[in-house]
């Protein structure tokens, strides 16, 4: 791993434009800024197209001998599947609304990773091989020559994307580049190209069940091992049912949660919330993940690991699936599950909470239901005995992670439950959050570590908004509904805020719940002291 | 952008040659005809061809709050769940330009700190131009209409209330050129907007540029015979095509440019006026939890079963005290 810089220094660095056209610049292939290949055998045991051995600083990259045919025919089949990308290649008229939209050009300055300039690097090859003007006129019409330089660029920045949505919000067209970005890794895919970081969690999913390859016995082991520091905390002894039959509910959370820190105290806050409400539930091993590295591959991919979902809900004949926090798993849940693997196995009913009696109509079809809307729902209708004065040590603020806001609109519940079981809360500026939110820097399967410098780059807006918080409210505690946040926002607040504390938002429910027999709380999760609320 | 501006300028050349050298009939009235027949053919053949393409999965940029629980508001125009809200999300989209509106930029300070501004030219002059030049579209059919529409006749008095110089100026006139000018200083002015400009964009704003001053020039400085133009376009729209005697220069180069336009504006960028309305980020609702969507090429389920799972690791989910389907016995009784 490179040395990361000083944030002064990061943000000095940040070049000025290149004189010479984007056509004629390539990328520099330094530390910090490639992701490194997947491996050989995890590609082929997926079933992945050409796998072979190749690392982006090297000169040759060793791919299939009729690459462009693949690249042709990939791009082709595509257009003809996805109205977005037809539509998106063509209507583009560089306004450049989009331009300083993105966290990655923002931190790097490079012109490349504008959202319009990043779509250009494909739209190039579109426009020569599937335009009358761009076969006629060529560079003229902005057509390019396939060549192998093309490739590299390609893999250089559709990995410097994290498929966030934030330019698509601003373009009057709607042109999403997380669609682009989705469809330029499956093309890089369709060489053999992937990450490590991405193919091993999918690797692991489709055998394990779950992204960090946790085998069955070691999750029930861990979740065991989280329940005794439950006990510890709250003098409450809870035994979680795994893959037991007959349950209302299959609960379906990242295992970034259950192995993670900081994520393991937003578990352990699930499990005390259920433990509380008597929850007719049951976790799964088999489908112990609920985020999807998949949907960073192919959308086949995705529907692959995503389809374990309903399948366990069928067998063990639960009636819907609650869902704990994750951003990309809720893209993949809100927009994609139902088409991929639905209609839902016929003994699958509407979501109702058996608490509240509530119907969440809003999920008939897909039935699955996000614990923020379950929790706020909870609150709503005072079921939760909550002191929020357990929180009252943390100024609190929320980071709204890119794909339940822009790709699902869930930004009201989560902000309800903080504000319910925290009294000290404030929101960051309204340009970086909600649907204007900005990434962690580490989406899309990009939380690795080998390009730390890129991730800091990224994260410079939202790190940058803490700090705002940080200084002006003294906000001490991001809280997030993602795992990927979890993982990726303590360095990123480490780097560009310290000071600040990354929570996920269940963790701070279960601090401020107040369950019936529990022993005098004077710790939190983490087994922190509490201030004032020290055993006397 | 010089080669954008040589093909325009070379474009008013050949007009103003054809016209001068006895061309003037294929210029006023074949090339007319072959070019709205180019462009009605060309945009239907866009559009045709981008709905040939399914959309497999519902994908709205959410752009507010979801409709979920009951007591929370919901975004229904930026958050759609119903089709009218959609609609209405489409509209001010449309008509609008309800994204561009958002615009910020911005800019990193000392400190280091990151600083967010209202950047709402863009959208103010995009507007501007699109309603100038939908304004003067419609003030032509007085060309083509006989009697002039009493409402025709109402916009043009509008248009020309400033009452300004003789004819009288339309400020729809003054208001596109300003706005194509904006459009095109922020081109070359702005390091981002240069650095992604192709030549097929300042193409077509000299070619605008091109056909918004031809017709300026003739109506307020070369002052072309009115009347005979209007003989030509009746004859035109009445399929009975005649060449008046003494038409100037100026309307030649005008119609010819305009016939460009017409020709080139379906295989350009300007097909975002169609495309626009194919965005599967915009045009469909936020309710894929609630209504199922239906991918016509989904592929058939591949995944790993859990019986697969459970072969691989029933022993240790046995000395775990997990449920198995099947125990190690009921298995190996089975092989």
């Amino acid at each position: 791993m490179s040395k990361l810089p000083t944030p002064d220094k990061l943000i000095a660095t940040i070049p000025a434009f290149p004189m010479e056209g984007w056509m004629d610049t390539k990328p520099d292939f330094k530390p910090g800024t490639w992701c490194y290949p997947a491996k050989v055998e995890n590609m082929r045991a997926l079933g992945m197209p050409n796998p072979h051995e190749w690392s982006a600083d090297q000169e040759d990259w060793n791919l299939p001998e009729n690459w462009e045919e693949i690249i042709y025919e990939g791009l082709k089949e595509r257009l003809a599947k996805h109205r977005s990308l037809k539509v998106f290649m063509d209507i583009c008229v560089r306004c450049g609304a989009c331009a300083d939209k993105c966290h990655f050009f923002i931190g790097t300055g490079d012109p490349k990773n504008m959202p319009v300039l990043r779509a250009e690097l494909l739209r190039s090859v579109y426009r020569r091989d599937f335009t009358t003007a761009g076969k006629l006129l060529g560079k003229l019409a902005g057509a390019r020559k396939l060549d192998k330089d093309v490739i590299k660029e390609w893999f250089y920045y559709f990995y410097q994307c994290t498929e966030c949505r934030r330019c698509s919000l601003f373009c009057p067209y709607g042109i999403d580049t997380a669609e682009i970005t989705a469809i330029a890794r499956e093309l890089l895919h369709e060489l053999g190209l992937g990450i490590h970081w991405i193919m091993e969690p999918v690797f692991n999913c489709n055998r394990t069940g779950n992204h960090l390859g946790i085998q069955p016995h070691a999750f029930k082991e861990i979740v065991e091992f989280l329940c005794e520091d439950i006990e510890t905390v709250t003098g409450i002894k809870i035994n979680p049912p795994f893959n037991e039959k007959g349950h209302e509910i299959v609960f379906i959370t990242p295992s970034g949660d259950v192995f993670a820190d900081p994520g393991i105290y937003t578990f352990m806050g699930y499990l005390m919330l259920f433990h509380e409400i008597g929850l007719d539930y049951t976790l799964s091993t088999y489908a112990s993940e609920g985020g999807n590295f998949g949907s960073f591959t192919t959308f086949d991919m995705a529907k692959k690991l995503n389809a374990k979902m309903y399948a366990e809900a069928e067998r063990l004949g639960s009636k819907w699936i609650l869902g704990g926090e994750c951003g990309h798993m809720w893209r993949v849940v809100h927009q994609y599950m139902d088409t991929f693997n639905g209609p839902t196995p016929p003994k699958m009913e509407t979501p109702k909470s058996p608490i509240t009696g509530t119907v969440f109509k809003n999920a008939a079809s897909t039935k699955m239901v996000h614990i923020a809307e379950f929790t706020a729902d909870l609150i709503k209708h005072n079921k939760l005995r909550l002191d929020p004065s357990r929180n009252d040590h943390l100024t609190v603020t929320f980071h709204d992670s890119c794909n339940p806001a822009r790709g699902m609109g869930l930004l009201e519940e989560p902000r309800y439950v903080l504000r319910n079981v925290c009294n000290n809360y404030v929101d960051m500026p309204e340009n970086t959050i909600r649907e204007q939110t900005f990434c962690c820097g580490g989406g899309s399967g990009l939380n690795t570590d080998e390009i730390m410098e890129i991730r800091m780059r990224g994260g410079l807006p939202r790190g940058n908004a803490l700090r705002y918080v940080q200084q002006k409210h003294g906000v001490n505690t991001m809280a997030c509904i993602c795992a990927i946040d979890r993982a990726t926002l303590p360095p990123l607040a480490n780097y560009w805020a310290p000071g600040v504390t990354v929570y996920g938002t269940h963790e701070l429910v279960a601090n401020a719940l107040v369950m019936r027999g529990e022993q005098k709380r004077t710790m939190d999760l983490r087994q922190e002291e509490l201030p004032g609320m020290e055993d006397e | 952008m010089f080669i954008s501006l040589l093909a325009v300028i070379a474009l008013g050349c050949i007009a103003w040659l054809g016209a001068a050298s006895g061309f003037q009939y294929l210029i006023g009235v074949v090339l007319p005809y072959a070019a709205v027949l180019v462009f009605i053919g060309g945009f239907v053949w866009r559009i045709v061809d981008w709905a040939k393409s399914p959309v497999p999965f519902r994908i709205p940029t959410t752009a507010g709050q979801q409709k979920s629980l009951d007591w929370i508001k919901p975004a229904r125009l930026d958050s759609p769940f119903t089709t009218a809200g959609t609609v209405g999300r489409m509209l001010l989209e449309v008509l609008l330009f309800r994204s561009l509106f958002r615009n910020t930029s911005v800019e990193i300070q000392k400190g280091p700190r990151v600083v967010y501004y209202s950047a709402k030219w863009l959208w103010l002059f995009a507007l501007l131009f699109h309603y100038c030049f939908l304004l003067i579209f419609i003030r032509h059919f007085r060309f083509f209409l006989e009697p002039v529409p009493f409402a025709l006749t109402a916009i043009e008095f509008v248009d020309g209330i400033m009452q300004i110089g003789v004819p009288r100026m339309f400020m729809s006139d003054v208001l596109v050129v300003a706005a194509l000018g904006f459009l095109l200083a922020r081109r070359l002015f702005s390091e981002k907007i240069r650095y992604i400009s192709l030549a097929n964009d300042y193409f077509p704003l000299f070619l605008l540029l091109g056909l918004v001053g031809s017709g300026i020039w003739m109506r307020y400085f070369a002052k072309v015979d009115i009347a005979a133009v209007k003989v030509l376009t009746m004859g035109l729209v009445t399929m009975n095509p005649v060449l008046p005697e003494g038409i100037g220069a100026a309307f030649f180069i005008h119609i010819f440019l305009l016939s460009c336009l017409l020709a080139y504006f379906p295989f350009s960028k300007l097909m975002h006026m169609g495309g626009v309305f194919l965005s599967p980020t915009r045009n469909l609702p936020n309710n894929t939890r609630a209504v199922r969507h239906v991918n016509p090429w989904n592929p058939p389920k591949k995944y790993r079963t859990y019986a697969e799972y459970e072969d691989e690791f029933r022993e240790l989910m046995e000395e775990a005290g997990l449920p198995v389907d099947k125990t190690s016995e009921e298995a190996a009784a089975a092989e």
